[in-house]
């Protein structure tokens, strides 16, 4: 069995999961992977539940369905923990990352007996200290990276200081806080 | 040397039209096609490209500067989705009737109502009579592999009519995965310069586009329009033949996927074909001869290559991702069952709609598909000849 995984985002709309997904299909992509990153679109407006998914694999990605048993979920917005079925279909053997001020105490509870590694990150804290704004996608994407082994960290803040470069190329400025907040991620994800 | 690159199948149809760098492209934005001329709009604020760029006040514009464009002599194409299309409708007839090369790239979304932003088939099916030629798309890939086939069929002399590129919204167009693109002069020589016959801006050659046509000229005329179709399945052919010379990736007029020793068949158009050949790639494991017919040519529709194609299997599910109300199943249904009628088949058929309003398709529904159509051998009956699939309790 080649090496595949699935990976499902949940998020509201304007917090960037679809395009956490997009840049994490992106910097798998450089690494020589097969890939996949899709947004999956309820009612399109502000604040709505969405959810994005990533394959991302050794061979071809064939399949166009939307992942209902993934290794890996991610929650953007705590509220959502409530909202919907977030460890639906997730595998025991992978984990959920949420998105979170609380402690793992105080979450676990909330995931419905989910039996998987659950690990969270203050996205916010790290967002605020290292951009002075709050984007979640960005530490969430180092997280998720690090919790599921996609790449090792060096690889990783390589590839994805090139992906800014090519993104910010008007405002080279935010460059530097963005890696900062990648490599915060990275470390104080628990 | 192709490149690798990841993209969603809207960014790799904008690639592939700065690539060819059309004469004329008047777009109107509508959701999951806006991306299209978005991205397009850099490339002539970049100067990647020298298109005529017109952003205009509605569909029904957009056609209509597509044809006029046309008619001058000019490459043109535009780009929509579902009701943009609806409201393009009367300009798809002119287009096609007056032997117009033109491409338009289509984002398949549902028509409304309920209104729904999501991928089916509704709206390029809607105008499937419409006299233009329609190719559809599995993949990113795919979908840009065919924008650069596009222009090639369209103009050419045998053929003379307007082209429909169609991909699926949200599925593939909205999706980044991995694309092997072609370098910009490959694309440049392979599309080649457009130089019509006859056109409206040759002073040396006045000529009338669209005149009234009196009873006695009328049906002439779309006799005329039909005769280009019957070119068009060479033309493809011929077309796939050069473009696997430059990209080492071959087309035809339909893929048949492990489709040679198959008794059970599915027949299905667009992004569900890869979900479905997992799944055969699973009951193949199993020992279960299973195979797919994913159409790419759906007008004109190549009746007798794909009845041949089904000739040996015992029975078939048509998949049709829009309805046609006509208590009977959906549009290619009717031409695949009718294509098997006129070989003679005697494969059991059944017309199955699905993904309407973009309701996703899992490796698993196209299983019980199979094993459906295992129970019509079994029963030597095809019970249900008209089946929703995937339809909530």
């Amino acid at each position: 069995m080649s090496n595949h995984t699935e990976i499902r985002w949940h998020g509201r709309g304007g917090q960037g999961a679809k395009t956490a997904a997009l840049l994490l299909a992106d910097v798998a992509f450089q690494t020589g992977k097969y890939v996949q990153g899709f947004p999956e679109y309820g009612p399109e407006r502000m604040g709505a539940p969405i959810t994005a998914y990533n394959r991302i694999s050794d061979t071809v990605i064939r399949s166009h369905s939307n992942i209902y048993d993934p290794q890996y979920v991610v929650v953007v917005d705590e509220s959502l923990l409530e909202a919907v079925d977030v460890t639906s279909g997730l595998k025991e053997d992978g984990a959920i990352l949420v998105n979170t001020e609380r402690t793992k105490e105080e979450i676990i509870p909330h995931l419905k007996g989910y039996q998987g590694d659950v690990y969270i990150i203050d996205a916010k804290k790290i967002s605020m200290a290292a951009l002075g704004k709050y984007f979640p996608n960005t530490p969430l994407l180092a997280a998720i990276v690090k919790v599921a082994q996609i790449m090792d960290k060096e690889t990783f803040l390589r590839e994805m200081r090139a992906s800014f470069q090519h993104k910010f190329a008007n405002k080279p400025e935010v460059i530097d806080g963005n890696m900062k907040a990648l490599e915060m991620a990275f470390e104080e994800v628990h | 040397m192709a490149k690798r690159d990841r993209l969603s199948g809207n960014e790799a149809v904008a690639i592939a039209l700065r690539q060819i760098n059309p004469d004329v492209f008047p777009a109107f934005p509508i959701t999951p096609s806006t991306e299209i001329p978005q991205y397009f709009a850099s490339f002539v604020a970049n100067g990647e490209v020298d298109t005529e760029f017109i952003p205009v006040e509605s569909e029904h514009s957009s056609m209509s500067a597509a044809i006029g464009a046309s008619a001058a002599g000019a490459r043109a194409l535009t780009a929509t989705s579902s009701c943009g299309l609806a409201y393009m409708w009367e300009e798809l007839y002119i287009a096609a009737s007056n032997r117009l090369p033109l491409a338009l790239a289509l984002v398949n979304r549902a028509l409304s109502g309920p209104i729904n932003i999501n991928c089916d088939h509704s709206d390029s099916m809607g105008a499937r009579d419409s006299g233009w030629i329609q190719i559809y798309a599995e993949n990113n890939q795919e979908a840009y592999d065919n924008m650069v086939q596009a222009f090639r069929i369209s103009e050419h002399k045998d053929v003379k009519l307007p082209i429909m590129v169609c991909q699926d919204g949200f599925i593939t167009s909205h999706a980044v995965e991995n694309i092997e693109l072609l370098e910009d002069e490959d694309v440049r020589n392979f599309v080649g310069e457009y130089e019509p016959e006859n056109y409206l801006l040759n002073p040396e050659c006045p000529m009338a586009v669209g005149p009234y046509s009196v009873t006695d000229y009328y049906m002439e005329a779309k006799r005329n329009q039909a005769e280009g179709m019957k070119h068009v399945e060479q033309v493809v052919l011929d077309v796939a033949k050069e473009f696997a010379e430059i990209s080492g990736r071959s087309y035809g007029l339909f893929e048949a996927y492990r489709l040679e020793d198959a008794q059970r068949a599915v027949v299905m158009i667009g992004s569900a074909a890869g979900t479905t050949k997992d799944a055969i790639d699973r009951l193949r494991e199993k020992g279960e001869k299973v195979g797919l017919l994913k159409i790419r040519l759906y007008r004109p529709f190549p009746a007798e290559a794909i009845a041949q194609a089904l000739k040996n299997v015992k029975a078939v599910a048509i998949m049709d991702r829009a309805e046609g109300y006509s208590n009977h199943g959906g549009p290619l249904g009717s031409d695949v069952m009718a294509a098997l009628f006129r070989a003679r088949s005697t494969a059991l058929a059944t017309n199955i709609v699905y993904g309407l309003g973009g309701r996703d398709v899992r490796v698993e529904d196209m299983e019980q598909v199979f094993s459906d159509l295992q129970k019509m051998i079994d029963q030597e009956d095809a019970g249900e000849t008209y089946r929703y699939m995937g339809l909530r309790e």
